[in-house]
């Protein structure tokens, strides 16, 4: 019997823990560092790389990730060193795609090139707003017009070229997101990825958050008024939403993120980085140091990075697939769900009658509304905790 | 044995904060009853609550022994009073006890509601009553209005008032000589049979149950055997003292003096104030009158918010019941709020300090439902029954009519907050009794219902006149009014611990303000949730929650599949813990919040 993970697929993530400022709204594992060994770095990713092969080996490589932090400030023969060292690990897909995150800077784009050299087929920019006060206010570092003529340079050497943007800002209302989002949608390709701006924990903005600082967010409805016309405008744009923020022309969704949705296999390598990965029969929860410098030292002196690895039940892995797979439009699968968890799938009568889920053969999907309020649906459907 | 005429027994008689135990205190430290080493404020406050708010819940004594100026020692035996309403049985009772009073008056306030309400029992029971002008020291006293003040306001001469400062100990010896010439001596006959009233009671964990006496006739000794001639029982005494405030062990007591026994008696329940204690061998021919036993006039729920401190919470109940027999409970089921008990209290300052102790004494943490009072419910088959609980109001087909508790409300207030006051009392269905003035000073008395008292009358008092009305009142009779049960629908379902009895006028705004409230505690569901406030099956308000709009989580990707499922799994066990109405999930919180009403 085939492991549970191929109906996924296999992707390589890597994390590039270093920006040049930290954002006040991001709660990624990023840090600002005066001077950077890229040499050292690439070598414990080497070593990462040839460590995990070792661990699930023979299995074809479908997709590498490039995340941070800011990707983009990674010396491209780095970035060209670790794919070469993955196609050499495992066999890889013919069509594998290979995404790095960007920074819409000159600087950046300079290095653009060096990139697609190096086996980049997929760029994804960190636009974050077309509005140069916001940009300022979320605390990046580009202006509008820079973001454009970055964009334009990735058009110019990628075929595929993804950019975020962040909604539901301050003061931001519902027309002015609309008109934002008409423009980004004439200069998108055929990706978007639409976030709505979270206040996380432990973030400069939740820090004002709590102090009462950070005024003018928009409330739940009006917040759910911006969700839903941006699924009208994406859909009738050609751009429909294959996850809860991710819209694509269809074909052009990104893989790679697609095999965390789908719950298929990854490895993970760099400070923070997550993954699961199947051997021996059984998937693995496994992550690494936080710390930059705990995580490179750990594989210099350990030659392993993992700082767990932990067994995941049958019931572990049906919540997580269930949570991450009706993010998808294309929702999970029931046979797949319960030949996880060991027993048939509940509570989903209820919901099904609300109109916030819908079968269809063995698919189970969230409807348009049940995905606004994926959270509370889950919170149906997760299964009781175990044994109970 | 102490001569008659060298005794003198007397209580204080103040309002709050105008230094009744300050007072008490001086009068045991300057006579040297107590070391200075062993002095410390509220002396005859014993409880950590009476301390930390500055009242007098339990009656107390102590005796103390003056050699005044005409050369002889006295004896004063002081009963040391609660001031507050809620205890007012417990005053009346004391007062019996003795032959005088001092009437203690902050000397830059003047007379306030409570000072009125408890000197007019002082008057009943034909008191002597010396005038003391405390904090004679301030700038702000004004002792020559405020001596006008008890004039005009409570009918007494105070043209001899005693000026003291109680803080500094001014005048102390003045109020001492005051007490030895002003007030009377008891009476009583030491032959006759032994005849002692039962004058409070109280637990005590290594002596058991302590009763304090005051001897009318006869002499008391170690070792009788007595018996209550009320309850019947008889005992031996174990052991016999006086206060001083710690007791003192004493031989034997005679006419008029006052103190303490132990004598194996397992419970408060067991003895009833009021009751007289006589010999069982030679018992006196007459019983003392004895006092009519306090009613628990306000009633409210109190439950655990941890299911599981059910239990303690029975133990710590029983065991306060041991010290408060005035303080009734039977047990409650309640869909919203789980297993607790309905509580019966002398008021809702009782209310709060019973609850304090259950909280501190016991480390509990309860939820307290919205305090209601005793309805009379009035069957149409000519039956009657008392009503402590809304949920169990009867279906309205069976019932005549439904008479409430009504009390006659004292406020003391400076003019300039008057219009507010009024508009207050008449918000709340008050009757406006009388109207008039002392100075600057309005004094206004008002029929009220004591439904609309217990809610939060005292707080809007205070708010609407920052603190400086007085308020004192009494119960005077039950009356017929238009009262309904109101019900709160939570998407359809009645939810119990909502239940309010309100008067038909009222209920619009009551149940509209309920509605809005409970719009804003209870969470959003997928679905609309209307929340409704009815009368029988008639909505007389309502509100819609709508439905959740958004709540998805904008990103998740591989790195934060584990931390977004502990989260959602956290969220999900928070559900179970919230009580389930139909398909409605409410959180105990809102419940809280709801009966809280402080609005």
């Amino acid at each position: 019997m085939a492991d549970d993970w191929q109906n996924g697929g296999f992707g390589l993530y890597v994390h590039w823990p270093f920006c040049q400022a930290k954002c006040p709204y991001c709660d990624f594992n990023s840090h600002v560092a005066a001077s950077i060994d890229q040499t050292r770095w690439r070598d414990a990713y080497l070593s990462e790389i040839k460590r995990i092969s070792d661990l699930v080996p023979g299995r074809t490589l479908n997709t590498i990730f490039f995340g941070g932090g800011t990707p983009s400030l990674m010396q491209p023969e780095v970035v060209a060193d670790i794919i070469d060292a993955a196609r050499a690990a495992w066999p890889t897909a013919n069509d594998m795609e290979i995404t790095l995150e960007a920074n819409p800077t000159s600087v950046e784009a300079g290095r653009f090139q060096g990139y697609r050299e190096a086996g980049v087929n997929r760029v994804s920019m960190g636009v974050q707003s077309l509005n140069d006060d916001d940009l300022r206010r979320l605390g990046r570092l580009h202006s509008v017009a820079e973001a454009r003529k970055a964009f334009d340079i990735a058009r110019n050497t990628f075929d595929r070229v993804s950019f975020d943007l962040i909604y539901a800002r301050q003061d931001q209302t519902p027309d002015q997101w609309v008109a934002e989002l008409r423009e980004a949608l004439s200069m998108a390709i055929d990706h978007l990825s639409l976030y709505q701006l979270t206040i996380e924990a432990g973030t400069a903005f939740g820090d004002r958050y709590d102090r009462g600082l950070l005024r003018g967010l928009p409330d739940e409805d009006s917040a759910g008024d911006m969700y839903f016309l941006t699924q009208e405008i994406c859909d009738a744009a050609g751009l429909p939403a294959y996850e809860v923020s991710n819209h694509a022309r269809p074909g052009s969704e990104s893989r790679h993120n697609k095999i965390y949705w789908r719950y298929g296999d990854y490895a993970g390598i760099g400070p923070g980085a997550h993954g699961r990965l199947t051997f021996n029969g059984q998937r693995h929860a496994i992550d690494t140091a936080l710390a930059p410098g705990k995580w490179l030292e750990t594989v210099e002196k350990t030659g392993n990075g993992d700082q767990s690895c932990t067994p995941l039940t049958g019931f572990d892995q049906a919540g997580e697939y269930m949570m991450m797979g009706l993010r998808l439009r294309d929702g999970i699968s029931v046979n797949r769900y319960e030949s996880l968890l060991g027993q048939p799938i509940a509570n989903t009568e209820e919901l099904e009658s609300l109109g916030m889920i819908e079968h269809s053969g063995d698919q189970l999907k969230t409807t348009d509304q049940g995905r606004a309020v994926l959270n509370a649906v889950i919170r149906e459907l997760l299964p009781d905790s175990e044994g109970a | 044995m102490t001569e008659l005429k060298n005794i003198r027994n007397f209580s204080i008689v103040a309002h709050i904060d105008h230094g009744k135990s300050t007072l008490a205190d001086r009068l045991i430290q300057m006579t040297g009853t107590v070391a200075e080493r062993d002095m410390k404020q509220q002396l005859l406050d014993a409880m950590d609550i009476e301390r930390e708010r500055g009242i007098t819940i339990k009656a107390n004594s102590v005796r103390i022994e003056y050699p005044a100026k005409d050369g002889q020692t006295y004896i004063l035996n002081l009963i040391d009073t609660p001031g507050h309403v809620d205890f007012a049985y417990e005053v009346s009772r004391s007062m019996q006890a003795v032959e005088g009073s001092l009437l203690v008056v902050d000397a830059s306030q003047g007379v306030e509601a409570q000072t009125l309400a408890n000197v007019y029992q002082a008057i009943e029971a034909d008191h002597e009553i010396v005038p003391v002008l405390n904090k004679i020291d301030l700038p702000a006293a004004e002792p020559d209005r405020v001596r006008e003040n008890i004039e005009d306001v409570i009918g007494i001469d105070a043209t001899d008032a005693v000026e003291i400062s109680a803080k500094t100990g001014l005048g102390i010896p003045d109020v001492l000589e005051a007490i030895v010439t002003r007030l009377p001596a008891p009476e009583g006959d030491r032959d006759a049979p032994l005849k002692a009233m039962l004058v409070d009671s109280w637990y005590d964990p290594y002596l058991g149950v302590v009763v304090m006496i005051r001897v009318i006739d006869g002499v008391i000794k170690k070792g009788d055997q007595i018996k209550m001639m009320q309850t019947g029982a008889s005992y031996r005494l174990d052991k016999l003292a006086v206060l001083k405030p710690q007791m003192i062990d004493i031989p034997e007591l005679g006419p008029g003096e006052i103190g303490v026994f132990t004598a194996s008696i397992k419970q408060v329940r067991d003895t009833k104030v009021g009751d007289t204690i006589t010999h069982d061998k030679k018992p006196c021919d007459k019983p003392l009158p004895g006092f009519k036993p306090s009613v628990p006039v306000v009633f409210c729920g109190l439950f655990p918010v941890d299911a599981n401190d059910f239990e303690s919470l029975r133990d710590a109940i029983e065991k306060l019941q041991l010290n408060d027999a005035s303080f009734s409970s039977e047990m409650e089921t309640s869909a919203a709020l789980g297993f607790g008990f309905r509580c019966g209290f002398l008021g809702l300052l009782h209310l709060e300090v019973i609850r304090d102790r259950l909280e501190r004494e016991y480390d509990l943490d309860l939820i307290t439902t919205a305090p209601s009072v005793v309805y009379h419910v009035h069957m149409k088959d000519g039956t009657q029954q008392d009503l402590h609980n809304p949920a169990d109001m009867p279906d309205l087909t069976y019932v005549d009519h439904v008479e409430e508790p009504r009390i006659k409300a004292t406020i003391m207030v400076p003019d300039e907050y008057l219009g507010d006051v009024l508009k207050l009392c008449q918000d709340r269905r008050g009757i406006q009794l009388d109207l008039t003035y002392a100075g600057t000073r309005a004094m206004v008395v008002y029929d009220l219902p004591l439904n609309e008292v217990v809610f939060d009358f005292y707080d809007r008092l205070k708010s609407v006149t920052k603190g400086y009305a007085s308020f004192d009142y009494q119960f005077t009779e039950y009356r017929q009014d238009n009262l309904v049960k109101m019900q709160v629908l939570v998407n359809e379902e009645p939810v119990d611990a909502l239940s309010m009895m309100v008067h038909r006028d009222r209920a619009e705004q009551r149940g509209r303000a309920m509605c809005e409230k409970l719009k804003e505690l209870i969470p959003r569901h997928m679905f609309k949730i209307p929340i409704q406030a009815a009368i029988g099956g008639k909505v007389i308000a309502r509100e819609t929650l709508s439905a959740m709009r958004k709540d998805v989580t904008a990103k998740c990707y591989g790195g934060d599949a584990t931390r977004k499922k502990k989260l959602l799994e956290k969220q999900k066990a928070g559900k179970k813990k919230m009580r389930q109405f139909g398909k409605v999930e409410i959180p105990q919180s809102a419940f809280i919040s709801a009966l809280k009403m402080d609005d």
